[in-house]
């Protein structure tokens, strides 16, 4: 029993910062209808940069926390949304699906070939001291990670929800034309959807990379598993990305226990592609009316 | 204009053929992978490019088709008879993998399809009494066709050559056929497609199968070559890879496969000298050519051929209408 609540906890700390990621599909969903398929590499980046902070420019850790995470904001809110966005958009959602993806190749390239190709220790944000809860043995760092990725979420919905630059957020992703007329700055409110998205990857970052290492290859596997737990959950909702990461999060450490670890990686796969065939619009998800 | 491009053809295959010969045993096994790379970028040219379905699992059809050749000749049967096999199998995955097609957008498919990608990576290194695991499979004998034998690296390019003109000129007869026109019309407008009669739910199906037995093709065509495989070549990278090629050379367009795979096969040759660079200079280069032809290299072409022999203008609306549809 204890082992089954242990299993548990640490897959839900996972699952939490997963949604954090999972939540950055979302948002760019509903200001671009598009998927960034960097987004796993968006989560890899920040902690290189924090890295530089703290190795080139001598900052020490906390200060440099905070240069990683204005870097981040700069080059992936502003600049991704300026640089190949804006001026890819009009051609089409394939084409910025491509160019999100060269984009990704682009990332994890430069961080190898610019930092290093070996897996960088990286300091973590809380002591990893084992506590007991209930007979399991969890770290603190694991239940620390839980509970600022929900503490970020509830932050995030209130904001949405009653903020007056929220509301005009959750306008403009529904309907910009409408949002518009009404006098809602639309242009701005996707700049900032691109902004927070850049601030949820970088947090990511720094609470996912002390138990990966700084790798330039995290990308890969984190940005597939968030993006599942995207549409798992249902992809037009910040709620529902929360439920599927948790899930996958929760699953994947089940299966690895209880099942098959040759196998694990497979699971969210399999989720995915059962979630597409019986509910497409993911288990908290509305669907949407199909624009032609 | 249709003699000119027939013209060019012929000195392109002339090209192909003459190329090779007296060159090293390296630059001739180049330029068969880049006849191969182009047999699976026309398979998802047709998907992609003419039917408007975005596929990440190109590389894994090539393994099929490869793991399938591999055992199959391994077992001591011809290359000719693993072929239809490969062929058909992938034809019936395709057809499988299509069917969450009827039910997603675009991105959506993009990650259904990357996903089977990761799957069949997952069983082909976890399934070792089959597959072989990480070891892979080798020794797989090159076929022989009794006076003309593909031992040697020159033979088997013109093997190569042989087959991918027939896969052209099949591509070519599908792309004109009433097939190939209900392709375009799913990828431009589906709704529309429907309402003319055209059946999208087979449509799609078929684009996908096609697509994926090229696919195949490839695979059967790198297990004779390269006579080693193992998963890792046939990962999620490679998918990519094939996607790029279609984009870069031009989706949708009957040529871009073989400019695209030229580039991608040649380019790291070319920058060599970047050392581990050539993916970072290659990724921009992508980015900064989808911001100003996303129709990609071909569409340049075009873009030039407009600029310095305008063709004549039909129906000053039809620009305007074609905005509209947006």
């Amino acid at each position: 029993m204890s082992q089954f609540l242990q299993v548990l906890l640490s897959g839900l700390a996972t699952g939490a910062v997963y949604a954090l990621v999972a939540i950055g599909f979302t948002l760019v969903w509903q200001a671009a209808q598009t998927v960034n398929f960097a987004q796993g590499e968006f989560v890899m980046i920040p902690a290189f940069f924090v890295l530089i902070g703290m190795n080139w420019l001598g900052l020490s850790f906390w200060i440099a926390l905070l240069f990683g995470l204005i870097i981040s904001v700069l080059v992936l809110g502003l600049a991704f949304k300026k640089l190949i966005v804006e001026p890819i958009l009009p051609h089409g959602g394939i084409t910025l699906i491509i160019a999100t993806m060269a984009l990704g190749i682009l990332l994890k390239e430069s961080a190898k070939e610019f930092y290093g190709a070996e897996a960088q220790p990286f300091p973590a944000m809380f002591p990893g001291d084992p506590i007991n809860v209930f007979g399991a043995v969890v770290s603190l760092r694991d239940l620390m990670n839980l509970g600022i990725s929900l503490g970020i979420v509830v932050l995030l919905t209130l904001f949405l929800n009653r903020s007056r630059t929220g509301r005009c957020m959750q306008a403009t992703a529904q309907n910009p034309g409408v949002a518009e007329i009404l006098g809602v700055d639309v242009k701005r409110m996707v700049l900032y959807t691109f902004l927070i998205n850049a601030a949820l990857a970088a947090l990511a970052s720094f609470l996912i990379t002390p138990v990966y290492l700084a790798k330039f290859s995290n990308g890969e596997t984190l940005g597939l598993i968030a993006f599942i737990a995207a549409i798992v959950g249902g992809f037009n909702q910040i709620r529902g990305a929360l439920v599927g990461g948790l899930l996958i999060g929760v699953l994947d450490n089940l299966t690895a226990t209880y099942v098959t670890a040759q196998y694990r990686a497979a699971l969210p796969l399999v989720l995915l592609i059962v979630i597409i065939l019986v509910r497409p619009q993911g288990i908290m998800g509305t669907s949407e009316g199909r624009t032609v | 204009m249709r003699r000119w491009r027939l013209f060019a053809i012929v000195l392109l295959l002339l090209a192909a053929i003459l190329l090779p010969v007296g060159q090293k045993n390296y630059l001739v096994y180049v330029l068969t992978s880049w006849l191969i790379f182009t047999i699976a970028a026309m398979g998802l040219n047709l998907t992609l490019g003419y039917a408007g379905q975005i596929s990440l699992a190109q590389a894994s059809f090539m393994a099929i088709g490869a793991y399938t050749t591999a055992l199959i000749t391994l077992a001591g049967w011809h290359w000719v008879l693993a072929l239809p096999i490969g062929l058909a199998l992938c034809f019936a995955v395709g057809l499988v993998l299509g069917y969450p097609a009827l039910r997603v957008k675009g991105h959506f498919l993009a990650f259904v399809t990357l996903a089977f990608n990761t799957l069949v990576f997952l069983v082909l290194r976890n399934e070792e009494w089959l597959t072989g695991g990480t070891y892979g499979l080798s020794g797989m004998p090159r076929p022989d066709f009794g006076l003309f034998s593909t031992d040697r690296q020159l033979p088997f390019y013109y093997f190569t050559l042989g087959i991918t003109v027939v896969a052209a000129l099949a591509m070519w007869g599908i792309v004109r056929s009433p097939w190939g026109r209900a392709f375009k019309a799913l990828r431009e407008n589906p709704i529309r497609a429907e309402s003319l009669g055209v059946d999208t739910r087979r449509v799609t199906l078929l684009a996908f199968a096609i697509g994926s037995a090229y696919g195949g093709l490839a695979g059967a065509l790198v297990t004779p070559l390269v006579q080693f495989i193992e998963p890792g070549s046939f990962g999620l990278a490679h998918s990519l890879r094939i996607l790029l090629m279609v984009v870069v050379g031009g989706a949708g367009y009957f040529f871009g496969p073989f400019i695209g795979a030229a580039v991608v096969i040649l380019l790291p040759e070319v920058l060599r000298f970047t050392e581990g660079y050539y993916l970072i200079i290659y990724s921009a280069l992508v980015i900064v050519m989808l911001v100003f032809v996303p129709s990609g290299l071909i569409g340049i072409w075009g873009r030039v051929r407009d600029r310095f022999w305008p063709r004549q203008q039909v129906r000053g609306d039809m620009a305007e209408g074609a905005r509209l549809q947006q």
